[in-house]
């Protein structure tokens, strides 16, 4: 659905070069929800404008739904959904004024812009509202209406850039489930990007990494955090000397370091891993009193990556 | 409809493309932007306050003037009401580039920019829209003209509003591109200020520029806009063979395409 190779864009700033984006390479295939994880500031959104044709590349070639980026934008576009960051309505406009407006300019007609609004407004919890004005909406309804824009052509393909920021959890989790629903309901593609973990972790299936303008790590969720740090199984035990012992000589600890109380080893699937090794211990006379598994957060993978921890605000 | 039939007919588009999709672009544009402005009509009513106090304030004073030598000819309503229409043409159109900037913040800009639609459609749509409420204002005004008193001849007024019309593409394209390319109120509002009161002062619309010493004329008549006012002027007394009529015509149709070309290309590169 979207194949890009060496993407980039520099911008020109009072004399000097910000290399915004620097060479992506990404392939999204039909159907995939894919999330692009990275701080405020690593070329997400820029990489998703391009894509958009919102911004000319730099360097680069890409093909999205089938279309050449550069050669046919016109025809990416009818193809591309687009949620922007900021959203896109106009306050003083009402809702339907926008859903219709919108739908005519990828061509359908007032009567099927019609319908398809009253359809859309009745999956996106916005049924009541097609003729309220769009700043009496809620943080959430509005939210949800720059999506009902981005679908109402019905695209084979959606980019979301940074789609539940600013909205309170209860109100995330609620667009969360939309947006999951989108990708079940029909052979949908989304791209999306956000700086929240949890919604990379909630919604994608394949997250790429992007840290100053470069994807540093591409996988899924389970994948990406098993490559980098793999699972912590913690056990209590009486004997922590006996125990290490016994857990150096097996292959699949990576790592074992002891605490006050127990042991701590690094393995790649903890679940797995985890009654083995315990079975060992009990079976040496090592008396386990506690066990828990940790699976590594988004969060541990990106400070692996790269040093910095994503909550730490925007990178330089 | 189901979203299959949507694919489907979103495959026939594909298909067949429509051959002047720019003027059905230009139509959805025209029609979403009128009815977002007639939800907020007082500014139309603000627009039109401007010329009627001058109607109102100044026009009175010109009477005796009239009588002065170098006037030219026509009574003080026939060179002064066509001088009102150029500058609501002027003033009525130049600022609408503050709601395009106030749409960039919004992202309905964007949001469009995206969509397959004709960037000159887009463009189009909101100079019509401007245009339009531009020629219902200056009917009006001319209206009450008549009513303080101006007599004028109905083809010389049409062809005059013709020409506010034609200046309201102008100016309101030029401040589209203006605010497309500033994207701030606060660089947009200094830069109306310095163009306008040059403009304003060297086009003959408050005084004639009959009246003016030999090197303020001269420097008058760079100015495309007083061409434009005496043109409109020798539509007023009725004189439709006069040659400023006819330049007056030109200057403001060109005025009108020089207008649109910035705007469209701006638009385009400011969309990449």
């Amino acid at each position: 659905m979207i194949s890009a190779r060496g993407l980039a864009r520099t911008f020109k700033t009072r004399g000097a070069t910000v290399e915004a984006v620097r060479g992506i390479d990404l392939e999204v295939a039909a159907g995939e929800i894919v999330g692009l994880l990275g701080p405020n500031g690593a070329g997400k959104t820029t990489t998703q404008r391009m894509l958009a044709t919102l911004l000319e590349p730099t360097a680069g070639e890409a093909t999205v739904a089938g279309c050449d980026l550069r050669r046919d934008p016109v025809g990416v576009r009818r193809q591309l959904g687009y949620v922007s960051q900021s959203g896109g309505t106009n306050p003083a406009a009402k809702v339907d004024e926008e859903l219709v407006t919108q739908a005519q300019l990828y061509g359908m007609t007032r009567g099927a812009a019609r319908d398809r609004a009253v359809e859309l407004r009745a999956t996106l919890e916005l049924a009541e509202l097609g003729d309220r004005v769009i700043k009496t909406l809620s943080g959430g309804q509005r939210r949800r209406l720059d999506i009902a824009l981005g679908l109402m052509h019905a695209p084979r393909l959606v980019f979301l850039d940074e789609p539940s920021t600013g909205l309170d959890p209860q109100t995330r989790a609620n667009l969360w489930s939309h947006i999951r629903a989108l990708r079940d309901r029909r052979d949908g593609t989304i791209l999306l990007t956000t700086h929240y973990l949890e919604e990379a972790d909630a919604l994608c299936d394949r997250i790429l990494i992007i840290d100053a303008g470069k994807i540093v790590a591409a996988g899924t969720p389970a994948e990406l955090k098993r490559r980098i740090s793999g699972d912590l199984v913690t056990f209590e035990v009486d004997d922590t000397a006996r125990a290490l012992e016994l857990m150096r000589g097996r292959g699949d600890a990576r790592d074992v370091t002891v605490t006050d109380r127990g042991l701590k080893v690094t393995v790649d699937h903890g679940e797995t891993s985890a009654l083995p090794l315990m079975r060992i211990l009990d079976e040496a006379g090592v008396k386990v009193g506690a066990l828990h598994i940790a699976h590594p957060s988004l969060d541990d993978v990106f400070l692996t990556l790269t040093g910095r921890s994503l909550r730490d605000g925007p990178s330089a | 409809m189901t979203e299959l039939d949507y694919y489907c007919y979103l495959r026939t588009l594909e298909a067949e493309p429509i051959e002047a999709p720019m003027l059905r672009d230009a139509m959805i544009i025209f029609r979403y932007q009128l009815r977002l402005l007639l939800r907020e009509p007082i500014w139309i009513v603000i627009v039109m306050i401007q010329p009627l106090l001058y109607l109102a304030l100044f026009a009175p004073l010109l009477e005796p003037i009239a009588a002065t030598r170098g006037f030219p000819p026509g009574d003080a309503w026939q060179v002064f009401v066509p001088g009102l229409l150029i500058q609501l043409g002027i003033f009525g159109s130049m600022f609408v580039g503050f709601g395009i900037i106030a749409e960039i913040r919004y992202g309905t800009v964007e949001r469009m920019r995206v969509t397959p639609a004709s960037r000159f459609g887009l463009l189009l749509g909101r100079v019509l829209r401007d245009t339009l409420v531009l020629l219902i204002q200056a009917t009006l005004l001319t209206l009450i003209a008549v009513a303080f008193g101006l007599r004028v001849p109905l083809v010389g007024a049409l062809i005059t509003v013709g020409i506010v019309g034609l200046l309201g593409i102008s100016l309101a394209s030029l401040s589209y591109a203006a605010g497309l390319w500033l994207k701030s109120e606060d660089a947009l509002a200094p830069l109306l200020n310095m163009v306008s009161v040059p403009v304003l002062l060297l086009s003959g619309i408050l005084l004639p520029m009959t009246l003016a010493p030999t090197w303020l004329r001269r420097l008058s008549q760079a100015n495309p806009f007083s061409h434009v006012v005496d043109g409109a002027r020798a539509a007023f007394r009725d004189d439709l063979g006069d040659s400023s009529l006819v330049i007056g015509v030109i200057a403001a149709a060109v005025l009108a395409v020089i207008g649109m070309s910035v705007a469209v290309r701006t638009y385009q590169r400011e969309s990449a």
